[in-house]
């Protein structure tokens, strides 16, 4: 099959990579040419974050794709676009340390404390780093069977992160609740009825 | 009689004197007519819009940097328009404002429907220069051009039952597009208490940067309250009534545990979902504190001596 010998083929994981790059890249490059409008870094932490949510979902539909397709080969690329994940997620998290609190640590305790969409958002942040640290092939088989118990967080940091952007909207809940959408149909391929449907 | 220099107050060798001032304003609008005649012709498309010309300039000034003109025109929140804050430049290119009038009701002397004309045109146009403080967190220096909103109202004589003033936009999902979607209770209302809109810093607005108002920012005629949150200077006006009772408004409709009727900018009491301590001056890259009142605290604390702040807010 064309599909499944194309993302076994040498090439299939610097192009994911490339692909996995490409939202840096056009944030870079409006950054430098002053194409990030009047307020640039309200900007960037947003795309960031949509970045970090986006690859989470794409990291979490590998395995519904395995099941929907027959293709084994999607879960060659779930580490690879998790740790991309995790790498927009730094860069959304760092945003907020420097340009939103100035590494202000008393006032970034305080938005964390008393903000729910921060406590939120920064759990999600926490929470994947172990996940992170654990993704390479000699902590798979270190943690044998842990392994998969530590890294089904995964699921809780979706719920966190999808609650994280809900609850700063003002009025305009539709791009949140797509995601939200999507969200959901994840876990439910996880949890709910269509785990068994797709079995 | 003592007179206290007020901070935004200039020096009176600065104003323009009255005669050379009139001269100005009548050559002006003499160009300006002959002007807008060509501009007003079929094929340009351009629309009516009340003229600018012979404002006095600076009537109040700020000692900070005025925002690029390009940023406040294409960076706000106008949700008739759209909910990102580049979408009311985006979608507001066709919006028309010709042979605009304002209905005028409750409790005055005068009511009726007005032109923007008529509204006007016995007053003076002037140039002030506020901070704009949204209750995002973001904030603006910009150069307005308008009239007091008190000189307005008081020609149309409201009575002593007038305790409040509503305002509402104009609602029109034709022309508005984004009221097609129900994001908010249209029409927009907004409301101040009487004291509030005689305040001498609150402006009525029909231009900025020394040019009409753009329809993203609320042409043709919009509020400008500098000590109060953005979302309260309502936009592209087409309703004031004069009311007894608190005037419902659209935020505080939309969610009254984080929108009060007052939105004051004030730093000590926080959005329930994020603080107000900081705000983020668009052009810079790191927040600066937030100023009581928005740093008109001399000017207008007194309007609420007698209010607990934290419960009206």
């Amino acid at each position: 099959m064309l599909l499944s010998s194309t993302l076994k083929s040498a090439w299939a994981k610097p192009v994911a990579h490339l692909l996995c790059l490409v939202p840096l890249g056009l944030l870079l490059w409006a950054a430098f040419s002053d194409g990030l409008g009047a307020n640039p870094v309200e900007k960037l932490s947003r795309e960031t974050g949509q970045w970090t949510l986006r690859l989470l979902m794409l990291t979490l539909s590998l395995s519904p794709l395995r099941q929907w397709s027959g293709i084994a080969t999607w879960l060659r690329f779930r580490r690879l676009i998790g740790l991309y994940t995790y790498f927009y997620c730094c860069c959304h998290f760092t945003i907020w340390l420097v340009a939103d609190h100035s590494f202000d640590f008393g006032d970034m305790f305080e938005d964390i404390v008393k903000r729910p969409y921060i406590t939120l958002g920064f759990s999600a942040f926490l929470l994947l780093l172990p996940l992170a640290l654990t993704s390479n092939q000699a902590m798979l088989r270190r943690l044998g069977r842990n392994w998969k118990r530590l890294h089904q967080l995964v699921y809780a940091i979706l719920v966190l992160a999808v609650l994280h952007f809900l609850w700063q909207i003002k009025a305009d809940y539709l791009e949140a609740t797509i995601y939200a959408i999507i969200g959901v149909i994840l876990l439910m391929h996880r949890v709910g009825p269509l785990k068994r449907l797709s079995r | 009689m003592i007179k206290i220099k007020k901070s935004w107050e200039i020096p009176e060798s600065e104003v323009t004197p009255e005669p050379l001032y009139r001269r100005r304003r009548e050559f002006m609008r003499t160009t300006a007519a002959i002007g807008g005649a060509l501009l007003l012709n079929p094929w340009t498309g351009a629309q009516a819009s009340y003229p600018v010309d012979g404002y006095q300039p600076k009537a109040i000034s700020l000692d900070e940097e005025i925002t690029d003109e390009e940023d406040a025109t294409g960076y706000n929140n106008f949700y008739e328009f759209g909910t990102d804050k580049e979408d009311p430049k985006q979608h507001s290119k066709r919006f028309r404002t010709d042979d605009w009038s304002i209905d005028v009701r409750g409790h005055c002397e005068k009511p009726g429907r007005y032109s923007l004309e008529d509204l006007l045109k016995p007053h003076s146009l002037e140039e002030r220069i506020y901070r704009l403080r949204c209750v995002e967190a973001w904030s603006m220096v910009i150069p307005w051009i308008g009239i007091p909103l008190g000189s307005i109202l008081k020609t149309m004589q409201p009575t002593s039952a007038a305790k409040y003033v509503a305002f509402r936009t104009l609602h029109d999902p034709v022309r508005m597009p984004g009221q097609q979607r129900s994001v908010l209770n249209w029409p927009y209302r907004e409301g101040l208490t009487i004291a509030e809109a005689m305040h001498p810093l609150t402006l009525l607005s029909v231009g900025m940067y020394g040019k009409t108002i753009p329809n993203q920012n609320g042409a043709p005629i919009r509020l400008v309250v500098p000590w109060k949150y953005g979302f309260k200077s309502i936009k592209s006006i087409v309703s004031i009534e004069f009311t007894e009772e608190q005037p419902s408004t659209s935020w505080n409709m939309s969610q009254s545990s984080e929108y009060g009727f007052y939105s004051n900018v004030n730093p000590e009491v926080d959005h329930p979902r994020w603080s107000q301590k900081k705000e983020r001056r668009i052009g810079e890259i790191f927040k600066r504190p937030t100023l009581m009142f928005n740093g008109y605290e001399e000017e207008v604390a007194a309007l609420y001596d007698n209010l607990d702040l934290s419960v009206n807010f």
